[in-house]
């Protein structure tokens, strides 16, 4: 890692750290989204669905700055012997990762303003309802808020799929340059 | 329910009756009228509306200390746009609809606070417990008579509102904003004494 040819085919650490807090947070939102759906209604119900909208909140501010960070740090070139259709469908799940995260969060808000339950970050400040309460728009932006999670749930399957497939089968450094604390085999 | 309760409500009804005469009541126009709860469950601000209320009502701003007012909510009328939170409404912890069906609300006295500004007095009961209230509220006029404008805060726990569970206000506020709107017909002349 310390050799500067290294350097530039590992993403930096601010990268690696954003992506790997985002995909925690994610999980956790999504777990706690489909374990909070079915429990009765309860004080512990509505705290939950008070955490699960910081959580949303949270990702749509970091992924901003992820987004900024990645627009001013290019990602490390991908391996030579990559197909130029392979290159075409990492460049696009990456876009429709990226493009899922920042919606996603939207969507959620959304929904919560048509049902007339504004989103308080933290318990502390609270977001402008963009949309008025109407029952039927609420109803149709829930189904939207979750499509758009289970496309991403599939998504990310693919996506971790292929790194593994990049890792084990053709043994290059698509996964470790994104690993904290794993060093990149030896560079040809 | 206790005997006492039932008597207390009784004779609330009587003075209802007695206070607010036919005569003098003007017609409420329901289609432009609202009663509704803002309660704060983790600091979120929730609105639910009362579908169902009654109200007669007797104010001329020009002789605001004759006013009069009797309102009857049908509690299990509460709606929060939630079939969930309406059934948990309704239910024993919070409103118990079916051994109180009727939240009450009848002025002793009503006074001008001056610049279109004006404030009612009375006992407010909700699921069989009374206590004493005090609303500002604005009359402004409107096509075909007035409407009158207010809100106050109760403290839900007062009236045993949200039992159990819910007693812990660290996920639903204690305080809780009632707020409405009135349209009211013109107000008749008031009779001569």
């Amino acid at each position: 890692m310390n050799t500067p040819n290294s350097v530039a085919h590992r993403y930096t650490n601010t990268a690696v750290f954003l992506h790997w807090v985002i995909f925690a947070m994610i999980a956790c939102g999504f777990a706690l989204a489909v374990y909070m759906t079915d429990l009765p209604f309860s004080p512990l119900k509505l705290k939950y669905y008070s955490w699960h909208k910081w959580i949303g909140v949270s990702i749509f501010l970091l992924v901003l700055v992820r987004i900024a960070w990645r627009c001013t740090h290019a990602a490390p070139p991908l391996p030579p012997a990559m197909s130029e259709r392979q290159r075409r469908a990492a460049s696009a799940s990456h876009v429709l990762l990226y493009l899922l995260i920042v919606v996603i969060p939207l969507s959620g808000w959304l929904y919560s303003s048509s049902a007339g339950v504004p989103t308080v970050y933290l318990g502390l400040v609270q977001l402008p309802d963009l949309l008025a309460r109407d029952k039927s728009l609420a109803e149709l932006l829930k189904t939207v808020h979750g499509a758009l999670n289970y496309s991403m749930l599939a998504l990310v399957a693919i996506h971790a799929a292929a790194a593994v497939r990049h890792h084990f089968v053709d043994r290059d450094d698509v996964l470790s340059r994104m690993l904290p604390f794993v060093k990149l085999r030896k560079n040809k | 329910m206790p005997l006492a309760s039932q008597m207390f409500r009784l004779i609330l009804a009587a003075a209802a009756l007695w206070l607010v005469s036919p005569a003098s009541a003007q017609t409420v126009n329901y289609d432009k009228s609202r009663i509704s709860c803002v309660s704060r469950q983790m600091n979120v601000p929730v609105e639910a509306v009362f579908r169902k209320f009654t109200a007669q009502i007797a104010f001329d701003p020009a002789h605001a200390e004759s006013g009069k007012a009797s309102i009857e909510i049908d509690v299990g009328s509460f709606d929060l746009d939630n079939a969930e939170a309406n059934d948990e409404a309704r239910g024993k912890p919070w409103f118990d609809a079916r051994n109180f069906p009727k939240a009450t609300f009848v002025s002793t006295s009503v006074k001008a606070l001056g610049g279109g500004r004006f404030e009612a007095r009375g006992p407010l009961t909700i699921k069989g417990k009374t206590f004493e209230m005090v609303t500002p509220f604005t009359y402004r006029d409107a096509p075909g008579g007035g409407i009158i404008d207010g809100s106050f805060s109760v403290k839900r726990l007062q009236y045993n509102i949200g039992d159990g569970v819910w007693k812990d206000t660290d996920t639903v506020a204690d305080e809780v904003l009632i707020r409405y709107q009135l349209a009211l017909s013109r107000p008749q002349t008031p009779a001569k004494k």
